[in-house]
């Protein structure tokens, strides 16, 4: 019985030494080992009387628990005092920079593109594509622009060949006449692109982008064609209210035309849309003219429906307030990065437009 | 188009104020592009008399002039004019006032040391005439008593500018414009009040049109005028046009100004003394000459209409008249032309020969046909009013006579269009006020057009008067309907959207820059296209159409490093051409990255971009876009642009594709001819329209999910190889020796140097060996080891390094 007190003892005192992790190993191996004092005393149990036997082993259980959580604990202590002592040599300065990264940006015409996309493809309307190049029947003669009209005039044209017979498309258009002549109606297509005209100055680029839309069915009217662009103009510009006027245009591919205004004003510099008394041009739209419809061989006494013409610069830059056309072209990376979108900022309509 | 409300009252009955007006015609398609008050500020133009002259003391040709400006004030005004002297009555403008003519505004001002408070004007400073020669002399019998008034006499109106679409010619006229404002309710059209020409006296020029083929006019009025004396335009032919920013020049001119703005009937006065024998109008032949009233002298080619006598030309129909014919102010007979020009021939002859004029702007858009009389009328009775005379019977020559338009209407199908309804009654009298005449039959209308709508030619085109007349703002809003039946992108579309964002998230600024560019530029990246001219480009900097993007995004590199920025990486998706039909373009992905990774980083080794940092930005969108990277072909032909041993291309599939991208450092002979700054520049092209699209959609491309929990065992290899051999060919020696055990083929070193003979490195090679089925054993593993060993030392003729 004392021999088992003896064994604490003498290790208890022996453990409150100051050792390290080997010392306190060789005394876990002299008391637990395969021939260690206390795996001995285990061993002996058997010989015990029956009558002591069971106090014994009580007694020997309960000095190996504490010798066992003493050595434990030991440990511990140690292990984490050399943590603590490494934390120490360990520290560096949090605020030095992280390792670098980049971050590239969206142009914000491509943003302004599908956040068109999107609004549009909630009401049902699908993209098309046409070429840059266009001979110059797509581009003028089937939109009912003949050549020697002076409808002609307004838009300066570049051309590729001396006939003027191929030229860089003035408008997004001729999709329009690409889209009827290869499939059949119903139609209902947007259309975003890069237009070419020749002028250039701070208000005007010799290249630009526009969305077309296209709605053709049996009975679409006019009140589909101001609806429409009511609802466009309302998500574009993420306002609840949009203060927008018709009025009377002319353009040779629609008839009715219609220029469309939006009300803005401008507070504190910034330009504020949907309010104030000052009207802004932003887009071209009327019912498709017969004659078009005729030449894409598709009979207007059946089918009628609108066309629109959006300036999307324009809109990027009323939308997100930038001032000069021609920056958006000038590739300064100083531009790009203050008016560029972060890629992972992809206009969807559950989300929202924009953040 | 500029009017002025006044001007308008002269044809409309109306007393709404003028911001109404404004309303009105933009409203009904007339769109006010600005307002200009003319009169602001003239009233402080004052009549007044000079009391003394003396010369001035510092120049000889300046005088120093005591000027009574009324109420008792006199003003001392330095004046250079010769016929300033003593008594004379004139117009003096104080400072302060604006000068109509170069709108600056006068100051108190010493001229050679002596101060002078204002100024006295010439008629042109007053934009009265082009009388430039001395100050205004004005008449003392009228002006005496009117000394310090001012000296206009009472404010015109304001100028509006419209911006008239070019199907409406009418309203290049006052009165084109009032009638379709009494159409729209405002106002009442006054009638017409002409009167009549009625005259015994023989027109005795003859006219002639010859008959010929594209002949330009379809008829030719005439009227002479005898014994006229062409004198100053009256007060209110003066303010007339003056009040439209136009500037009077002698009576016979400004009254054919004044009926081409007031009626839209362009008519031309000839010096009928100046005409040998008799008017031709005919085609013109290649090589004739003459010099028009614009001072320049023109060489025609054939087929453009002149108005010719028998020396020769005397002006281009409807375009421009000549010199040797105008009227001067010595015109004693005027030959007066009103005619009709085939609009396209017009357009074609302007065009040629780069000439602008009113009457050929009005012209070109079509002139109403039956307004040759009226014009004649209204011009000769004025004509012999300010400037007396006789005047002959009208002479029409016709080589084809005016058809009356007849449309047919059914008034549903203005609903159909509009989707709004008006009365019947209201669209009979919208149309009768434009001029229309209305016959009813069963179901419909059968409409004559008047002839000043050259525009209106189908039904369409009424839906479009009743809808523009009665208002833009009754269409209803109908909602549109939040419904699809086909996908909005097509899966092109979808990849290109997914490979901008993609390449934009790996560090790249998108660029939009022009489709065009400098033919120097588009030399270095050309290769075999052929180079695609723009016959009227901007400027020559802008000249070509590019064949690759990287000769516009290379310049913008080179400017944005020329701001100082040194590590930039840009892109550009857009269309490449490669011939000039339309169609041959394609949409490529291109991207440029200069300088250097980790630049001042405390905790990174700063080094130059390299082409394989351009690989991993090409090969990891790809493999974000859907495609198998194990798949890829890699190999080292590109084209010259880029730096012939650091480049490649890049096959979606081995032998089977087009090439899908190229990648690689750009030449440095581009460099150094462009003379771009930077350490290093790479650069890649994704060829958008070469990449197949994945043949399933994403839901699809997942395939059965089977990985192996069974013990895996990595190994690694080092074979001594001929430089020649790719690490891609051992990789895909070793990936076909068994794809069930073999995977994740990496190479993790590569070296050439000491101890490796000449002409070879050595490639070591990590692979991980593991079964879907069983735990492999020693023997197992070592069996497939050696298998490596053997095939790739068959297959390449490398040796296991030792």
């Amino acid at each position: 019985m004392s021999e088992i007190k003896n064994i604490r003892d003498q290790f208890i005192s022996k453990l409150e030494n100051d050792l390290s992790i080997d010392q306190i190993n060789e005394i876990k191996t002299d008391l637990f080992g395969k021939n260690g004092l206390i795996s001995s005393k285990f061993k002996t149990i058997g010989s015990i009387p029956e009558t002591d036997r069971k106090k014994f082993a009580s007694n020997l259980n309960q000095v190996k628990d504490e010798l066992q959580n003493l050595i434990t604990s030991k440990i511990n202590e140690i292990e984490g005092k050399k943590i603590n002592e490494k934390l120490e040599k360990e520290k560096v300065d949090i605020t030095l920079p992280e390792r670098p990264f980049v971050r590239g940006k969206v142009h914000p015409v491509s943003q302004t593109i599908d956040e068109i996309s999107s609004i549009f493809s909630e009401i049902g309307f699908s993209v098309e594509e046409g070429p840059d190049v266009e001979n110059e029947y797509n581009n003028f003669t089937a939109l009912n622009t003949p050549d020697n009209h002076p409808a002609r005039d307004m838009h300066d044209t570049f051309y590729l060949d001396e006939n003027k017979e191929v030229l860089l498309r003035t408008h997004t258009s001729p999709v329009q006449i690409r889209t009827m002549l290869k499939d059949k109606p119903p139609f209902k297509i947007i259309a975003p692109g890069r237009t070419y005209r020749s002028d250039s100055d701070q208000t005007h680029a010799p290249m630009f982008h526009q969305v077309e839309g296209l709605h053709i069915d049996t009975n679409i009217n006019m009140g589909h064609l101001k609806g429409c662009l009511n609802y466009f103009i309302k998500e574009f510009f993420e306002v609840e209210k949009i203060k927008m006027r018709f009025r009377p245009s002319h353009f040779p591919f629609t008839e009715p035309s219609a220029e469309v205004d939006i009300g803005y004003e401008i507070k504190d510099g910034k330009i504020i849309i949907g309010e104030g008394d000052k009207w802004l041009e932003i887009l071209g739209c009327g019912m498709v003219h017969p004659n078009v419809l005729r030449n894409v061989k598709v009979d207007p006494s059946k089918y009628q429906g609108y066309a629109f013409g959006i300036g999307i610069d324009r809109l990027a830059m009323l939308k997100y307030g930038i001032n000069d056309l021609r920056a958006f072209f000038d590739c300064d990376y100083r531009w790009l990065n203050h008016f560029g979108f972060d890629p992972l900022d992809v206009p969807s309509n559950y989300r929202g437009l924009s953040r | 188009m500029k009017i002025t409300y006044d001007w308008l009252k002269d044809h409309l009955k109306i007393s709404a104020k003028e911001d109404k007006l404004l309303e009105k015609l933009t409203d009904i398609g007339l769109e006010v592009e600005s307002i200009e008050n003319l009169s602001e500020g003239l009233d402080l133009f004052r009549v007044a008399k000079i009391i003394k002259t003396e010369k001035h003391p510092n120049a000889d040709r300046l005088k120093v002039c005591d000027v009574d400006v009324g109420n008792n004030e006199i003003k001392k005004v330095v004046c250079g004019a010769v016929n300033a002297r003593e008594g004379l009555l004139t117009v003096y403008a104080p400072p302060g006032a604006i000068i109509p003519k170069n709108k600056t505004k006068l100051v108190v001002a010493k001229i050679r040391d002596v101060t002078s408070y204002g100024m006295l004007c010439s008629e042109s400073e007053l934009n009265l005439s082009d009388e430039s020669d001395g100050i205004t002399e004005l008449s003392s019998s009228k002006y005496a008593k009117n000394i310090g008034k001012s000296y206009f006499s009472k404010p015109s109106s304001n100028l509006i500018d419209l911006s008239i679409t070019p199907n409406r010619p009418d309203c290049l006229g006052v009165r084109g414009i009032a009638r379709d404002l009494s159409a729209a309710g405002f106002g009442n059209l006054k009638p017409e009040k002409d009167k009549k020409i009625k005259s015994n006296k023989k027109q005795t020029l003859k006219v002639k049109i010859t008959k010929e083929k594209n002949q330009g006019c379809l008829s030719f009025g005439s009227c002479l005028i005898t014994n006229v004396k062409n004198t100053e335009s009256p007060k209110w032919l003066k303010d007339k046009l003056i009040s439209i920013g136009q500037k009077p020049i002698s009576a016979i001119v400004d009254i054919t100004n004044y009926v081409m703005i007031d009626i839209n009937r362009p008519l031309h006065a000839y010096d009928a003394d100046k005409i040998d024998k008799g008017i031709i109008v005919r085609n013109s032949k290649s090589g004739e000459e003459f010099t028009a009233l614009d001072n320049k002298n023109y060489k025609l080619d054939d087929g453009m209409c002149v108005i010719s006598d028998n020396k020769g030309v005397l002006g281009l129909g409807g375009i421009i008249g000549g010199t040797r014919s105008g009227t001067e102010l010595d015109t004693k007979n005027v030959l007066l032309e009103s005619a009709y020009f085939d609009p396209r021939s017009i357009r074609k002859t302007a065009k040629k020969l780069n000439i602008d004029t009113d009457a050929k702007f009005r012209f070109e858009r079509g002139i109403d046909q039956l307004s040759i009389e009226v014009g004649l009328n209204k011009a000769a009775f004025l004509i012999k009013e300010i400037c007396g005379g006789e005047i002959s019977k009208i002479d029409i020559q016709k080589t084809e006579s005016y058809k009356n338009k007849v449309i047919k209407f059914e008034p549903k199908t203005f609903e159909k269009i509009t989707g709004f309804k008006i009365s019947t009654k209201e669209m009979i009298n919208i149309l009768e006020k434009l001029g229309f005449k209305l016959k009813k039959e069963k179901k419909c209308f059968k409409l004559s057009v008047p002839s000043w709508r050259p525009d209106i030619v189908q039904e369409i085109d009424i839906v479009e008067e009743l809808v523009r007349i009665s208002g833009y703002e009754k269409i209803k809003i109908e909602n549109p309907i939040k419904e699809r039946s086909k996908n909005t992108l097509n899966p092109t579309q979808k990849l290109f959207h997914f490979l901008q964002r993609a390449v934009a998230s790996k560090g790249y600024l998108e660029a939009i820059t022009w489709s065009f560019t400098d033919s120097k530029y588009n030399d270095h990246f050309k290769e075999d296209n052929k180079e695609i001219k723009i016959v009227n480009p901007i400027s020559s900097e802008l000249g070509v159409l590019r064949n690759s993007i990287f000769s516009n995004l290379l310049m913008y590199m080179s400017k944005n490093l020329d701001r100082g920025i040194k590590d930039l990486s840009i892109f550009e998706i857009g269309p490449i051409f490669y011939g000039p039909q339309p169609g041959e373009q394609n949409i490529v992905v291109c991207g440029l990255s200069a300088g250097k990774k980790s630049r001042l980083s405390w905790v990174e080794k700063e080094r130059n971009v390299d082409v394989f940092d351009i690989k991993r930005d090409v090969i990891q969108t790809l493999v974000e876009a859907g495609y198998n990277a194990e798949k890829f072909y890699i190999d080292d032909e590109s084209p010259n642009y880029y730096h012939p041993g650091k480049s490649g291309r890049i096959f979606l599939n081995k032998g089977k594709d087009k090439v899908a991208t190229y990648f690689g450092e750009i030449h440095p002979n581009i460099i150094k001819t462009l003379d771009i700054k930077t350490e290093s520049l790479v650069g890649f092209e994704i060829f958008l329209d070469n990449l197949k699209l994945p043949k399933k959609s994403l839901k699809d491309q997942k395939t059965k999910y089977s990985v192996s929990d069974f013990q895996k065992s990595e190994r690694d290899f080092a074979f001594i190889v001929d430089k020649k051999i790719s690490a891609q060919d051992i990789v895909s020696v070793i990936s076909n020796i068994d794809k069930n055990l073999i995977s994740n083929i990496k190479v993790f070193d590569v070296y050439e140097g000491d101890n490796i003979p000449e002409n070879q490195k050595s490639v070591a090679i990590s692979v991980t060996i593991q079964s879907l089925e069983k735990t492999l054993t020693d023997n197992d593993l070592e069996k497939t080891n050696n298998l490596i060993i053997e095939t790739v030392e068959n297959k390449t003729g490398a040796k296991i390094r030792s």
